[in-house]
C-alpha cells in the first residue's frame, strides 16, 4: 500500500528547488522524443540556447514571445488567488486586440500622447468587461466560471471573424479578413531599433511589480488573499467577498485585454482571427509555474518564452519537427506540478494490510 | 527503548470478550496511540475517557479495520469465549467476529425505512428473494430483549435522532455483534433520552454484550460504566472499576492536573445591549430556521441557549453575526437599530463573535496569525492608511495579543492552521475581546477544547460580563451552560422559550419539547 502524507515544514531550500529541479527533469524527459527524432539531445539542447541567449535578435524574440505570457500569466495568478478560475484569458486578449484597433485605426485622429493612453485604456476596459459578465453569473447564480469563461473564448472568437468580415475590415485589404492597422502614433514604441521587442514587455514588467506589491502589502491583497484561501472566513470577518471578486475578476480581464493591446500595438499593429497561438492558456500553465506569485509569472513567462523560441530554433537548425517545443513546455509543466506535489507532501510505503 | 517487559496477564479468564495488547499508530509525527491495552470482560461496559484528541476514536477505529495499527495485536472471543486474533485493517472481519461500531455521525440511507437499514449490507447481493418475514422476526426480538424500539417501516429520514441512533445499534445487533462500540453516544440527545439509552445498554449486557462508549461526560460515564479507561496523548493513563472513581479523580487523569474551577459571582443584569424583535429567518435547513423569535440580552449579562443540536441554533448563530439577513423583523444594538445587517455592520455595531467552527468560519488557515488577528478590522488606521497595510503595527499588535491571550505556537508569522485547536480558539479571543465588545456571541465555543482551555474560555466569558458586556452562549453542553449562564433559554424547532430555572431535569424536557 502507498500512503500520503503532509510534510510537516517544508524548507525554504526545498520549495525553491523543486521548481528548477522540475524544470531540468523536463528537459531530460523531453530528450526521449528527441533522440527518436533522431537529433543527439545534446547538440540540441545547445542550439536551443542558442537560439535565445546567443544574439541580441534571439534575446529580442524571446522577450517579445514572453510580453504576452506576463500579461496573461497575471491575468490567471491573480484570479487564481481568489480562486475565480479565469480560463477566459484568450478571449478577453481578443477583447482588448479588438478594442485597440478599433479605437486606433482612425476613429479618432489625435496626438499619440493621448491616442496610445486611450487605447491601452479602452483595451483593458474590454478584456475586464469579458470577466465581468461570468463573475456575475457565478455571483448570482453559482454558474461555475470555468465553464463560462472557456466557452466565452470561443464565442468571442467567432465574433471576432464576423467583426473582421464586417465593421472592422480593413477596406484597403484586398478582403482579407484583418483589420485595419493602427495608426503610427498608437503603436507601442519600440524598445531597441530593428528588433520587434516593444514598450509593451516595460508596461507587463511594471504591472507585474505592482501587483506583487499589492498582494502583500494593501488591504485590496488582504481580502483577495482571505477570500481565496477561505471564503467562508472572510466573509464571517466582515469582508465582502462579491466586491472582492468583482474587483479581482475586473483587474484580470483588463490584464488579459492589455495582452491583446501589446500585441496589437506593439507588434503587429492589425488584427486578425490568429493573433494569439493561445496566450491565454499558455497564461494559466505560466500563473501555476509561478505558484501564482506575480513575480514569479515574469520568471515563469521568461522560461516558457525561452522554451519555445529555442525550440523553434532548435528545430529549424536540426530538422525536427517544432512540435517538440509543446512537448517540453507540457513536459515542464507536468514536472512542476508532480514537483509542487512532492514539496508538500511525502510518499510513504507501507507493509502488506494483514498482519 | 530496546526491549518491553509485558507481565502475563494471569486476570484473562474465559469471561474476557476483547484484548487489545500493545497499539501503536502514529500519524505523521503525531502519535496518536502509544502501546495500548485494553482488555474487556463479557457483560460490562467500558467508558473510554479523554480529552480530545487523546487517541480514543483512532484506538477504536483500529478495533474496527479502519486504520491500521503500526504494532500490536487485537483479539475477539468466540462464542465459546475463545479469544483469536483479528486480522488488522478489515473492517469486514471485525464484523464478522462480532464487533458492532456505531460512529457519532450516523451512516443510515434516510429514503429507506429502518428495517431495510438494518438488514441493508448483511444479505447476500444476488440473493432472488428477501426473506423479511424471518429479518422482521429477529429484529422484533432483539427489540423485545434490548428495549431499543423504533418504528420500522417509517423511512429513517422522518425518525428522531434517538429513534436513528437505536436504529443504528439495532443494526449492530441484528449481525450478531457481541461487542458494541459506541463513539460519543449522547452527544445528540437529551438527557433523558440519554439515560433511556442507558438503561437499554445495561438490558444488553445481561444478555452477554460487552460495551464500550467513548464520551467526555463525566456524569454519564460514573453513573453507567462499570470500569473506567482514561487515555491522555495515546497512552492509557488510567483504569478503575467506576465505583471507585469520581468526578475529581477522573478530571485529573484526564488532564494530568488539577482543573482550575471558574468562580463566577452574581451579578446585577444592566440595561438591554441586543435586542431581535419577531425576528424571523428562513433558512434552508431546520437548523437554520428561527419562527418570529423574541430575545433580549442585557449587559452583564450571560444568557445560556440550550436545546439539541440542529434546532436553530445556527439560524440564531447566523442572524447575531451578520451571516443571515431576517426575512422579518429588526435587530438592534445598544437601543441603536442595524438596519442592514452583515458581518461588517454587526462588527461595527459592537458584536464579538466567535464562530461555531473555528477552522471554518474563524481563521483563514493560509494566512498569519497576526494577519488574522486583524482580519475584523481592515479599515481602522491603525492597520492601514491608505489602503496599504502598516506591518509593523500588525506584527506589533499580533505580538501584543499572542502575549495577553497566551496564544501558543510556531510564532505570529506563522500561518495560523498551524496552531492546535485551542489555541486557534485563543486568536479568535484575542481578536474578539480585544475590541472590547459590547455583546459576545459564543457559539459552541468550547467544542473541541481540552479542559484547560475551557477553561480559559469560561474565564474570559465572564470576565466581559463583569466588565459590562452582554454574552449569547450558545452550546450543546447543557453543563457548560448550567455552569456559566444567568437565564437560559431553550431553542426548539426555531422556537425560543425561557427557562423559569436552572433545573437540569425541567431543561431536558423542555428541549425534548414536551410542556414543561
Amino acid at each position: 500500500m502507498i500512503r500520503i502524507e503532509p510534510r510537516e515544514n517544508p524548507s525554504r531550500a526545498f520549495a525553491f528547488g523543486i521548481p528548477i529541479l522540475s524544470a531540468v527533469i523536463s528537459l531530460a524527459f523531453a530528450a526521449i522524443p528527441l533522440l527518436a527524432a533522431g537529433a543527439n539531445p545534446i547538440t540540441a539542447y545547445g542550439e536551443m540556447i542558442k537560439g535565445v541567449f546567443g544574439s541580441v535578435f534571439a534575446v529580442s524574440e524571446m522577450l517579445t514571445r514572453a510580453t504576452p505570457l506576463i500579461f496573461t500569466g497575471l491575468a490567471a495568478a491573480l484570479a487564481f488567488r481568489a480562486k475565480l478560475w479565469n480560463i477566459g484569458a484568450e478571449g478577453q486578449l481578443y477583447l482588448g486586440a479588438m478594442a485597440a484597433v478599433a479605437i486606433g485605426s482612425g476613429v479618432l485622429d489625435i496626438s499619440g500622447l493621448l491616442l496610445l493612453p486611450l487605447i491601452i485604456v479602452l483595451g483593458a476596459a474590454a478584456g475586464a468587461a469579458g470577466m465581468m459578465a461570468p463573475t456575475y453569473l457565478k455571483v448570482r447564480f453559482g454558474a461555475d466560471e470555468v465553464v463560462t469563461t472557456l466557452l466565452l473564448n470561443f464565442t468571442i472568437l467567432i465574433f471576432l471573424q464576423m467583426m473582421l468580415e464586417g465593421p472592422l475590415q480593413d477596406p484597403m485589404g484586398l478582403g482579407w479578413p484583418q483589420s485595419a492597422p493602427v495608426l503610427d502614433q498608437g503603436m507601442l514604441p519600440p524598445l531597441m531599433d530593428r528588433m520587434r521587442v516593444h514598450s509593451g514587455l516595460i508596461l507587463a514588467l511594471v504591472l507585474a511589480a505592482i501587483a506583487q506589491f499589492m498582494l502583500a502589502r494593501s488591504v485590496w491583497g488582504f481580502k483577495l488573499r482571505a477570500v481565496g484561501e477561505n471564503a467562508a472566513a472572510a466573509r464571517h470577518a466582515g469582508i465582502n467577498v462579491r466586491r472582492s471578486l468583482f474587483g479581482v475578476a475586473a483587474i484580470s480581464g483588463a490584464l488579459a485585454g492589455l495582452a491583446g493591446v501589446s500585441e496589437v500595438a506593439g507588434l503587429k499593429g492589425y488584427l486578425t482571427a490568429d493573433l494569439s497561438p493561445g496566450f491565454g492558456y499558455t497564461g494559466i500553465v505560466v500563473a501555476m509555474l509561478a505558484g501564482l506569485s506575480p513575480v514569479g509569472v515574469v520568471i515563469a513567462a521568461l522560461f516558457i518564452a525561452s522554451v519555445f523560441v529555442g525550440a523553434d530554433s532548435m528545430s529549424r537548425a536540426m530538422g525536427v519537427s517544432s512540435f517538440l517545443a509543446d512537448l517540453v513546455v507540457s513536459m515542464s509543466l507536468l514536472c512542476v506540478l508532480v514537483g509542487g506535489f512532492l514539496a508538500k507532501y511525502r510518499i510513504l510505503r507501507t507493509k502488506g494490510a494483514t498482519a | 527503548m530496546g526491549w518491553r517487559r509485558r507481565q502475563p496477564d494471569l486476570s484473562m479468564t474465559q469471561s474476557t470478550a476483547l484484548r487489545l495488547t500493545g497499539l501503536s499508530k502514529r500519524f505523521g509525527s503525531v502519535v496518536a496511540n502509544d502501546d495500548v491495552s485494553l482488555t474487556l470482560e463479557k457483560g460490562e461496559v467500558l467508558a473510554l475517557l479523554g480529552e480530545n484528541g487523546a487517541g480514543k476514536t483512532t484506538l477504536m477505529n483500529m478495533l474496527f479495520g479502519h486504520y491500521l495499527p503500526d504494532a500490536g495485536t487485537v483479539e475477539v472471543a468466540d462464542e465459546n469465549g475463545t479469544l483469536h486474533p483479528l486480522p488488522l485493517g478489515h473492517p469486514q472481519a471485525a464484523l464478522a467476529a462480532g464487533v458492532g461500531m456505531v460512529h457519532q455521525h450516523f451512516a443510515l440511507a434516510e429514503n429507506i425505512n429502518a428495517l431495510d437499514n438494518i438488514t441493508l449490507g448483511s444479505e447476500p447481493l444476488l440473493a432472488l428473494k428477501r426473506d423479511r418475514r424471518s429479518a422482521r422476526a429477529k429484529i422484533e426480538g432483539i427489540i423485545e430483549r434490548s428495549g431499543l424500539s423504533s418504528p420500522l417501516n417509517v423511512p429513517v429520514g422522518r425518525l428522531s435522532v434517538g429513534e436513528r441512533q437505536r436504529v443504528e445499534i439495532l443494526k449492530a445487533l441484528y449481525r450478531d455483534a457481541r461487542i458494541l462500540v459506541l463513539d460519543e453516544p449522547t452527544a445528540v440527545l437529551t438527557p433523558q433520552e440519554a439515560d433511556t439509552l442507558f438503561a437499554n445498554i445495561k438490558a444488553m449486557t445481561k444478555d452477554g454484550l460487552s460495551v464500550i462508549f467513548i464520551s467526555h461526560k463525566l456524569r454519564e460515564v460514573l453513573a453507567f460504566s462499570d470500569r473506567i479507561a482514561v487515555l491522555r496523548h495515546g497512552k492509557k493513563v488510567g483504569e478503575m472499576a467506576t465505583k471507585d472513581a469520581d468526578e475529581k479523580v477522573i478530571a485529573r487523569m484526564m488532564v494530568g492536573a488539577d482543573t482550575p474551577k471558574v468562580a463566577r459571582s452574581d451579578m446585577a443584569p444592566g440595561a438591554p445591549v441586543l435586542k431581535l424583535s419577531n425576528v424571523s429567518v428562513e433558512g434552508r435547513a431546520k437548523r437554520d430556521t428561527l419562527n418570529a423569535i423574541n430575545l433580549t440580552v442585557n449587559a452583564h449579562e450571560i444568557l445560556g441557549i440550550a436545546g439539541i443540536s440542529g434546532n436553530g441554533q445556527s439560524g440564531l448563530a447566523n442572524v447575531i453575526s451578520g451571516l443571515a439577513q431576517p426575512s422579518f423583523g429588526t435587530i438592534s444594538v445598544d437601543g441603536q437599530d442595524v438596519p442592514k445587517p452583515s458581518p461588517g455592520a454587526m462588527v461595527k455595531a459592537g458584536i464579538g463573535r466567535i464562530p461555531e467552527d473555528r477552522h471554518h468560519e474563524g481563521i483563514v488557515g493560509a494566512m498569519s496569525v497576526a494577519e488574522n488577528m486583524v482580519i475584523e478590522r481592515l479599515d481602522d488606521p491603525a492597520i492601514q492608511t491608505r489602503g496599504l497595510l502598516k506591518r509593523d503595527a500588525i506584527q506589533t499588535n499580533a505580538e501584543r495579543l499572542a502575549k495577553a491571550y497566551d496564544v501558543r505556537g510556531p510564532g505570529v508569522t506563522a500561518a495560523s492552521r498551524l496552531l492546535s485547536g485551542g489555541n486557534i480558539q485563543k486568536l479568535i479571543l484575542a481578536r474578539v475581546f480585544e475590541r472590547s465588545p459590547r455583546l459576545i456571541l459564543a457559539n459552541q465555543p468550547t467544542r473541541g477544547l481540552d479542559m484547560g482551555a475551557a477553561a480559559e474560555v469560561g474565564r474570559r466569558l465572564l470576565e466581559a460580563r463583569e466588565r459590562g458586556a452582554g454574552v449569547v452562549l450558545i452550546s450543546e453542553d447543557l453543563d457548560e451552560i448550567l455552569g456559566l449562564a444567568d437565564r437560559i433559554v431553550v431553542i426548539r424547532d426555531g422556537n425560543l422559550v425561557e427557562a423559569v430555572n436552572h433545573d437540569r431535569e425541567l431543561i431536558g424536557l423542555m428541549m425534548a419539547g414536551e410542556p414543561a
